[in-house]
């Protein structure tokens, strides 16, 4: 019996020393793609700085807008920026205050594909890369693919789009790209997390799609290049703006990322894609916190705002590890002096 | 005083003379009353999720009214909304199902229940148990893996080379589907159908089964034109449940049906079901448009199940009054 009181006790003592660590909790929600690099910073983060726990939910982005807008959480994560409609919501909601974007990391798509008999890398255009999902280009021996691969023996096969079914910021990243290489791609579909495809089958998620393509013969999907790294999954290189074929991987999308900083407007709401550079992948995006400009809780905004310092500085360094690319120099720089418009 | 005015309220049946908080006391009332409550709460809940999903669609309703119905583009972009392809394609699946389960599931109940050996019949039922507790997710990975690529290479032959003339046979085949959406529903469907048609097999009386096999006829005649029409109403009930697995299912469906909004006659090509587009999209839904036209769907599968239910319980009647009158 007395053994009994005991644990009660110390379990009693250990519950009020787990409520005893009162420490400030910042709720954020937002984009999937940066979920496994987010949760691994705020880890660490509140390991160094015990006062703050940053508690982060992977909604997806739509959500993550949607829940920073209406004030449920402190801050939230986007894949695509929020467009200007968005903006303006969350100004008139907030006493005209508004929102800012700080790009994280960078991530990527690739063409993925499945040809019986075709075993090294493919060469896209991005004429070939829009017909094919525009329906147009319908053959895998079609000049538009065969004419920049030289010497593979591509079949007389039906080409089978495969495409995301659920809303993401993968699709944000494929259609952006499309819409700015096809202008047919961008009057007829647009970009979007979830656009009407002209052509092919859905899967679901990063998964979905790849098991589509593996298991489906004549098959052409798109993934994340981070999905595709830690899976090793084959796939294509793609023409650059400058006329190079590029295959992506971490060094290539952070070099789409430079080349795109030269013109990084002051709000960070910019697409890389099809960006500047011999070097650069051209179908790269950043992805991006969404921070209030205003605080009413001063301890949340020092919080938040010492978070970012450290993202900046320390947090980077541990992005590769994760296969995230990092932001370049130039980026880092300007987001420090913005970290100073959080009020 | 309050004696007396009870009584004569209460002047139909005698335990009514008994005054309320006696029968408070013994227990009765309060059981009744905690039941009720019970029972309420399912009205309430039902309520409150139609007024839910009602007051969240109103900007759909609006912009596209009936409309929303009969449209077929689905289009996010543009903000053009239409159900149609999706409510073709939880149709069509479901159907697929139920012409695959219920042929299956009744034979294997009727097995169990009369023929086997009750030992076989025990075991068989715990499997089956066991399928009905397997978690959707999981017959989804059965359909990728295996249903798939069966139905490229194996079905989608035997039946396009014969019957291609067909619209429901016709066109290419991508492995995904309605077909392979219904097959594997039907696999999900097929241990309720069992479980439940067994039970109300084996709870039909022995001596319906004696008094027939006394009046000369055989072992399958008193199964067939006996025991199954005594149970019929529970078999029509089992088939309703799975139905109403059918059409609310949502992994597995989006695993295997393509998840394209069109509407195509060919049972191979692919198309998409109400659950499994908003499970799909409801996240990522930007827009309150958007956002809205997803409930709507989701008004539209409740609306859909309310009057397959609705149909499936008048069937019940007819049925069951015809029956009577044969019997008569």
């Amino acid at each position: 019996m007395k053994r009994i009181v005991g644990l009660a006790v110390g379990v009693l003592a250990l519950c009020a020393l787990v409520l005893a660590d009162n420490a400030l909790l910042i709720n954020g929600a937002g984009a999937t793609f940066p979920y496994p690099i987010y949760s691994k910073w705020f880890d660490v983060y509140h390991t160094k700085n015990p006062n703050f726990q940053f508690n982060y939910q992977s909604v997806g982005s739509g959500a993550g807008i949607k829940q920073v807008t209406e004030g449920t959480v402190d801050f939230g994560a986007t894949d695509g920026p929020m467009n200007d409609d968005q903006l303006k919501t969350f100004q008139d909601k907030h006493n005209g205050t508004g929102i800012l974007h700080f790009p994280t990391v960078l991530g990527a798509d690739v063409p993925t594909y499945n040809i019986p008999g075709v075993t090294g890398a493919l060469n896209f255009t991005p004429e070939a890369l829009a017909g094919i999902f525009l329906g147009k280009v319908t053959k895998w021996n079609d000049p538009a693919i065969a004419g920049s691969n030289k010497g593979v023996n591509l079949p007389a096969a039906d080409i089978i789009v495969v495409h995301r079914s659920d809303g993401s910021g993968t699709t944000y990243i494929w259609t952006d790209y499309l819409s700015k290489v096809s202008d047919e791609w961008k009057t007829k579909v647009g970009k979007g997390t979830s656009v009407n495809w002209p052509s092919g089958i859905g899967g679901k998620g990063n998964e979905g799609v790849m098991g589509s393509v593996k298991t489906t013969p004549n098959a052409i999907g798109y993934v994340e290049l981070i999905y595709a790294v830690q899976n090793n999954i084959p796939y294509g290189s793609v023409r650059n703006s400058s006329g190079n074929f590029v295959k992506a991987d971490l060094a290539s999308v952070t070099a789409a990322a430079a080349g795109a900083a030269k013109e990084m407007p002051d709000d960070f709401r910019v697409s890389i894609t099809n960006a500047p550079g011999n070097k650069a992948y051209p179908i790269s995006s950043f992805t991006w916190l969404l921070i209030p400009q205003k605080f009413q809780d001063g301890g949340k905004r020092d919080a938040i705002k010492g978070f970012l310092q450290w993202m900046l500085n320390d947090g980077q360094n541990s992005v590769e590890a994760l296969s995230y690319a990092k932001l370049p120099k130039e980026v880092v720089e300007k987001e420090k002096k913005a970290i100073n418009n959080i009020q | 005083m309050a004696t007396t005015t009870t009584t004569l309220k209460g002047a139909g049946p005698v335990s009514g003379s008994r005054s309320f908080f006696l029968k408070l006391r013994d227990g009765d009332e309060i059981a009744r009353l905690v039941t009720l409550v019970f029972a309420t709460t399912v009205v309430l809940i039902t309520a409150a999720l139609v007024w839910e999903l009602w007051v969240n669609s109103a900007l759909p309703r609006q912009k596209f009214g009936f409309h929303f119905f009969v449209t077929s583009v689905w289009d996010p972009i543009m903000d053009q909304f239409g159900a149609l392809p999706f409510i073709y394609g939880t149709m069509v699946t479901s159907a697929v199902a139920l012409l695959v389960a219920v042929p299956l599931g009744i034979g294997a109940a009727i097995f169990l229940a009369e023929l086997a050996p009750p030992r076989v019949s025990d075991t068989l039922q715990f499997f089956i148990d066991l399928l009905a507790a397997v978690p959707s997710v999981i017959y989804g990975l059965l359909g990728v893996f295996i249903v798939v690529p069966l139905m490229r290479t194996v079905i989608y032959p035997a039946l396009n080379k014969p019957f291609g003339y067909l619209p429901i046979f016709k066109g290419p085949s991508y492995g995904v589907g309605f077909m392979t959406a219904g097959i594997v529903l039907a696999i999900m469907v097929i241990p309720y159908i069992i479980s439940v048609s067994r039970e109300v097999l084996l709870s039909v009386p022995r001596d319906q089964r004696e008094a027939a096999l006394a009046l000369g006829s055989t072992r399958w005649e008193s199964t067939w034109k006996v025991v199954v029409p005594f149970a019929k109403t529970g078999i029509m009930g089992s088939i309703f449940l799975a139905l109403a697995r059918a059409l609310g299912e949502t992994m597995a469906v989006t695993m295997v049906i393509g998840n394209t909004p069109k509407i195509a006659a060919s049972l191979f090509a692919p198309g998409y079901s109400i659950a499994a587009v908003i499970a799909n999209e409801f996240t990522e839904a930007t827009g309150d448009l958007y956002l809205q036209s997803l409930i709507a769907l989701g008004l539209v599968l409740f609306l859909l199940t309310f009057i397959l239910n609705g149909l499936a319980r008048i069937l019940i009647v007819l049925t069951t009054q015809k029956g009577s009158e044969v019997g008569g």
